[in-house]
């Protein structure tokens, strides 16, 4: 018998960072410019004592414009993606459950087309529009996936899929007859991509949305342990069904929202990398929602690092190598399940 | 809850109602309580319970009986407090039982549903661990405290040896003495089962009936039982509810609801009734055989 602890929360967390500091540091070097260890700390370490002007201009720009916000944005999303994917999990009693199987990755990367095209000089309204997306298709879809009032799991699947593929039908429409931008950058955007620089004032909403999202459900993650055993049961052991709900809903919406904005629908990463972790922590909410958080933020920069590097000097959107190893998994775990 | 590893679980411990009565309290007190199912404001309710009264003190069990779509788990659902009676009360020590927050609710009622599969993995002991959740706070990391009464709990209801067993890989008797030591985690003071002996064969149903007498003893609760099972309820009740149709026909002794007359008419099947020497009624079918032989 070994009850989750905070003692054991904080080494597992700690684990985790260290090794997604390693990432990071992997992700820093490797490229199509590689870099070596020695200049890569050297480099560090005069950023570290204030001294960047003294830095080669070069390693300057790929190294702090262009790899280090790739992969801060990277760890955000892949963070976001996970939480939510966790946390859409207990919501909807669905293990397979994840952002862009059930199409909100879909629905918030429409709103964020309509606020592109509606207003292409204000950046903090997609974020916004996103959100909207990915709660307004999370509730159709959990309607749809009802069957005499009760959830049913496979029906949840099928309309998420359904409605996934529905949406990005609109999408293509809006993008070959509305849209003025050029096509690939779109495609490119709709597959997963972290290479587009975001605005200062998008960054920090980012931060800060994620921050408050992930924060709240976090608050619920004992109460979501109960859920997940359904919603009766945990009314009757002093859960507030209602208002944890709620909570998971609008927070999980927040982090697609946020997600999808800055890099695209992204997908099986909230499908991922909460079972890999169960697997690694148990399914505990209270270890299993922090260590997403860590998880998701390493697979993302390791499959980030991957997509610059395999074909370089050609980069692969992150979306196509998350989908390569993600579809696999989940055909998998549907599998595992029907038997 | 005090710890015990050793109780009597081979004689049932049934004295009778009356030497219980007027030893404590009322503890649970249902007064009129009655309830409707609506699938709209203006529509014609889909079923209603009508005023069901009984009152129960501590330490009895109480047998909620009647055939399918009698009103059996609207009644317990009312006196769990999920459901707000449309008129009526349901008090448990002088609180009205829908009116509690979700939290104190827990503490003072604890429910056994039918079982409900599990999405993940759960060990025994995390899932008895569940039942401590109502007593913490904010993330509610358990204290060494908790653990303490998790095992006890297990230990009361002889389930120690499965603490470290998966849920899914355990028998059906073996998951509902887990699931009833969770129940017993939360230290209620009222006890509800939702028909527990469903899925378990009948050595594990007089099993688990002997442990909700004897816990009632114990742990002073006050147990309420639904359940199909005619002579069990007979055997252990100090009380029965007879539900028919949304109705309350009778509430006493088992020996004063099982009327032969009345059961047939209620469960539509041919039934003889006797009264053992201990006066707890027995309920048989009547076959073809024993028709045409009589």
């Amino acid at each position: 018998m070994r009850p989750v602890t905070l003692k054991r929360l904080a080494w597992t967390c700690g684990a985790l960072a260290l090794v997604l500091l390693a990432t990071v540091a992997a992700a820093l070097k490797l490229g199509a410019v590689p870099i070596s260890v020695s200049d890569l700390l050297l480099s560090m370490g005069r950023v570290a004592i204030g001294r960047s002007d003294r830095l080669p201009t070069e390693y300057r720009l790929i190294v702090f414009e262009l790899r280090l916000p790739r992969i801060l944005l990277g760890i955000l999303v892949g963070a976001a993606l996970s939480v939510a994917g966790a946390g859409f999990q207990a919501l909807l009693r669905n293990p397979l459950a994840d952002p862009y199987v059930l199409g909100v990755s879909s629905g918030a990367a429409l709103g964020a087309i309509l606020a592109l095209i509606a207003s292409p000089h204000l950046p903090l309204v997609t974020p916004l529009a996103a959100f909207f997306g990915a709660a307004a298709t999370i509730a159709a879809v959990y309607f749809l996936g009802r069957r005499g009032g009760q959830l049913d799991s496979g029906t949840l699947l099928l309309a998420g899929i359904v409605t996934a593929s529905f949406l990005s039908a609109v999408i293509m429409f809006l993008m070959t007859t509305l849209a003025s931008r050029d096509l690939r950058g779109m495609a490119f955007w709709l597959m997963g991509d972290l290479s587009t620089p975001q605005a200062v004032g998008v960054r920090s909403v980012l931060v800060v949305g994620f921050l408050v999202a992930a924060g709240a459900i976090y608050t619920t993650a004992a109460d979501l342990n109960l859920l997940l055993t359904g919603e009766q049961e945990a009314a009757h052991l002093g859960v507030n069904v209602t208002r944890v709900k709620l909570v998971v809903y609008l927070g999980a919406s927040v982090l697609t929202g946020l997600a999808v904005s800055v890099s695209g629908a992204i997908g099986y990463v909230g499908l991922l990398v909460p079972h890999a972790m169960r697997l690694l922590f148990g399914s505990d909410y209270r270890l299993l929602i922090p260590t997403s958080a860590l998880g998701g933020a390493i697979a993302i920069v390791l499959a980030d690092t991957l997509a610059r590097t395999v074909v370089a000097p050609t980069e692969l959107p992150v979306g196509a190598m998350t989908a390569m190893a993600g579809a696999p998994v989940f055909i998998y775990l549907l599998r595992r399940r029907l038997r | 809850m005090s710890p015990s590893t050793s109780g009597p679980t081979a004689a049932p411990l049934c004295p009778p109602a009356e030497a219980r009565r007027g030893s404590a309290e009322i503890r649970l007190d249902v007064e009129r309580a009655s309830y409707a199912y609506t699938s709209g404001e203006r529509e014609a309710p889909l079923f209603t319970l009508e005023a069901t009264s009984f009152q129960a003190r501590q330490r009895e069990l109480v047998a909620v009986v009647g055939p399918n779509a009698s009103g059996k788990s609207t009644l317990l659902r009312l006196i769990a407090g999920t459901l707000k009676p449309l008129s009526g009360r349901v008090q448990l020590d002088g609180f009205e039982a829908s009116q509690l927050d979700p939290r104190t609710r827990a503490q003072r009622i604890a429910v056994v549903q039918q079982e409900s599969p599990l999405l993940f993995p759960a060990r025994a002991w995390e899932y008895v661990l569940q039942g401590r959740h109502p007593y913490g706070r904010g993330l509610r990391f358990e204290t060494p405290e908790d653990g303490t009464i998790a095992l006890n709990a297990m230990a009361q209801v002889s389930a120690e040896h499965l603490r470290d067993r998966w849920m899914n890989k355990i028998s059906g008797g073996e998951k509902q003495r887990v699931i009833l030591a969770r129940a017993l985690a939360q230290q209620p003071l009222l006890l509800l089962l939702d028909e527990p002996t469903l899925h378990l064969d009948i050595g594990a149903q007089v099993d688990l009936l002997q442990q909700l007498r004897r816990l009632a003893e114990e742990n002073r609760y006050t147990v309420v039982v639904v359940t199909h099972e005619l002579n069990l309820a007979a055997e252990f009740a100090d009380q029965v509810v007879l539900l028919h149709r949304g109705k309350c026909l009778r509430v006493g002794a088992p020996a004063e609801v099982y009327h032969q007359d009345l059961l047939e008419q209620v469960f539509e099947a041919p039934l003889d009734v006797e009264l053992t020497p201990a006066s707890r009624p027995r309920v048989h079918v009547r076959g073809k055989r024993a028709k045409s032989a009589g």
